[in-house]
């Protein structure tokens, strides 16, 4: 390898030596993840390692008492049931939504699997919600949700009679529903596009064998197609379920984490305790204790991505 | 998307020889379907059709009630106010924003991925390190990113804001592109090696042409990303650079809410990403899976 190191130039070898020859060079590989690798050190390695220091510290807008006090902040974030709370709140959005996303998007992918006029350009269509701005998203909910001028509103009066119009946002009965519908409204297609890729690429001649052999619609899908698709459907729920994780804006928009902090997902507690009470350090602790929990979920999200085709 | 041919053939076949009331069987069952689609169509479109038409109304259709479901001509105050106002300059932040750091996420992350397909640099470890930096919440990287851009006095500058989004999008460009260049042959580069061009030729002269219907479909989404980001532009800018989802959230005020600009501004900063669609739909499962799926 060394001579064929010093070898490798302009004037390549024939033969053997040319796969070899593309393969040595040892600079020319290097300096092209320089750039790469300096970006990701400076803005995220040591900024992280930053944060850490900064969470055994107390920092906070009033005080900057760079002096080290262990683990307090830690030992605040165990006891502190607003953030376990957040949590709570995170995984169940998460769940919540991502089954519903689930559900609806493959329905939307059986239905589009065969033929029908106009169905490349419904299938654009349909996928304009997810490629909007979460920040749009959220703005149209929010107009959607407006009690006095809203369409919804409006329609829920024609269908009942109410007293009082329903504040959507701001009704702790109706706030998770109402959340859960603009992301569903906003993520749905994204199942929904996965899946019929998935569907349309279903091995045909064993779905119609089952078929003559008289099985039923269901039982064919439960059997013959789910098994073909899985690897796509395992994909689709981790890359969704890593953004339902970190989902931010659309929330923020609609409910700012109320009523009082009903709807505060994690994302939205750090940012109120690190951007609007300026407790520095503690959400340092805060996104460290964040950044441990998702590291084994990255780590299967990552497996699962290395082996599906 | 593979085309309609595949899904054509989709249907049951051989039902040539079956009695003549299935003809109109499948008939009501395209109906059936078609309602089906209608009804999801309405469902889909029908709030971003109400974000649209809200920056056409005149402010007296706007606030009534019951609302105006279409409204009666185009007026576009709502625009000309942005302009007046000077809340276009959030567009062109965006705009400038994102499309810098597009290229310079392109250009970087094309390189590395070009290292990782062909030279294996790093093993898989690299590759997983830095695929992993794209998956961990905006929040709990934008956080330590505050504190450093605070240090270096970048809070609210371009740059911040342009490195920022170029970090956050070189993994991504990384990832795909790596699955672009590994679709290509091998034997293309060695041959233009044999014929006396060095490395740097290789990639500029035979690997960038090869991937670039991959290179334009990566750029777009990568524009997407950075152009849709609202978390990392709230933290980092103050009013100097502050981008179009950030000037959105300023028009939801305590007491009053500008329901015109809000809208217009949504529409100014949905039309690009609207005609990028249009562009990519043969992309777009690739695109948003990270090539995890190849569509």
């Amino acid at each position: 390898m060394t001579t064929r190191d010093t070898a490798a130039g302009s004037a390549a070898p024939p033969g053997w030596g040319r796969r070899l020859e593309l393969l040595a060079d040892r600079k020319f590989r290097y300096l092209l993840i320089v750039p790469t690798v300096f970006l990701l050190l400076s803005v995220t390695v040591f900024p992280a390692i930053y944060t850490l220091i900064v969470s055994f510290q107390d920092i906070t807008l009033m005080a900057e008492d760079r002096s080290f006090h262990g683990l307090m902040n830690y030992q605040r974030l165990l006891e502190d049931s607003r953030f376990w709370w957040s949590l709570v709140h995170t995984v169940g959005f998460l769940l919540a939504a991502l089954a519903l996303q689930f559900v609806l998007g493959l329905l939307m992918a059986l239905l589009f699997v065969e033929w029908m006029p106009g169905r490349q350009v419904f299938i654009t269509l349909l996928v304009l919600p997810t490629v909007i701005s979460p920040i749009v998203a959220g703005s149209a909910w929010r107009i959607m949700y407006e009690h006095q001028y809203g369409p919804i509103s409006q329609i829920i009066g024609w269908l009942a009679e109410l007293d009082n119009p329903v504040l959507w946002t701001a009704d702790p009965t109706f706030v998770y529903p109402a959340i859960l519908l603009a992301e569903v409204w906003q993520w749905t297609p994204f199942m929904f596009l996965l899946l019929l890729a998935a569907l349309v690429n279903v091995d045909k001649s064993q779905v119609e064998s089952a078929e003559i052999d008289g099985s039923t619609y269901w039982r064919t899908f439960w059997y013959i197609v789910f098994p073909a698709i899985r690897p796509v459907v395992a994909v689709a729920l981790l890359i969704r379920s890593l953004d339902l994780f970190r989902v931010f804006d659309k929330v923020w928009i609609l409910t700012q984490g109320g009523p009082g902090t009903m709807t505060e997902l994690i994302s939205i507690y750090i940012y109120k305790v690190g951007f609007q009470q300026f407790q520095t350090s503690y959400a340092a602790a805060m996104t460290f204790v964040v950044i441990i929990l998702l590291t084994a979920v990255v780590v299967l999200a990552l497996r699962r991505m290395g082996v599906s085709p | 998307m593979s085309g309609t041919t595949p899904s054509r053939a989709a249907g049951p076949a051989g039902f040539a020889g079956r009695k003549p009331w299935w003809q109109r069987d499948r008939t009501r069952r395209m109906a059936g379907r078609l309602i089906a689609v209608a009804f999801l169509l309405l469902f889909f479109l029908f709030p971003i059709y109400w974000l649209f038409v809200i920056s056409i109304k005149t402010p007296d259709e706007i606030y009534s009630s019951p609302p105006v479901w279409i409204p009666d001509g185009f007026h576009l105050d709502a625009y000309i106010a942005l302009f007046e106002d000077g809340d276009v300059q959030a567009i062109w932040n965006s705009l400038l924003v994102a499309s810098v750091s597009t290229v310079l996420a392109l250009l970087f992350g094309t390189m590395c991925a070009y290292s990782l397909a062909r030279y294996r640099t790093g093993g898989i470890h690299l590759g997983l390190w830095i695929i992993s930096q794209r998956m961990i919440p905006p929040i709990a990287i934008v956080f330590p990113v505050f504190l450093l851009y605070v240090m270096v006095g970048w809070v609210d500058t371009y740059r911040g804001l342009i490195v920022l989004y170029t970090t956050f999008n070189v993994p991504y460009v990384i990832w795909m592109m790596r699955g672009y260049i590994l679709d290509i042959p091998l034997e293309l580069e060695q041959s233009a090696l044999v014929d006396g061009c060095n490395h740097w030729q290789v990639f500029v002269k035979v690997v960038f042409p090869m991937v670039r219907s991959g290179l334009f479909a990566t750029a777009v989404f990568t524009f997407i990303f950075a152009w849709n980001d609202f978390v990392f532009a709230l933290i980092v800018t103050r009013d100097a650079v502050t981008t179009f989802p950030v000037q959105i959230t300023h028009y939801f005020g305590a007491q009053s809410t500008f329901w015109s600009k809000i809208s217009a501004m949504s529409v100014l900063g949905t039309l690009p990403v609207m005609i990028a669609v249009g562009l990519l739909q043969r992309f777009l499962v690739r695109g948003m899976t990270m090539g995890a799926i190849k569509g």
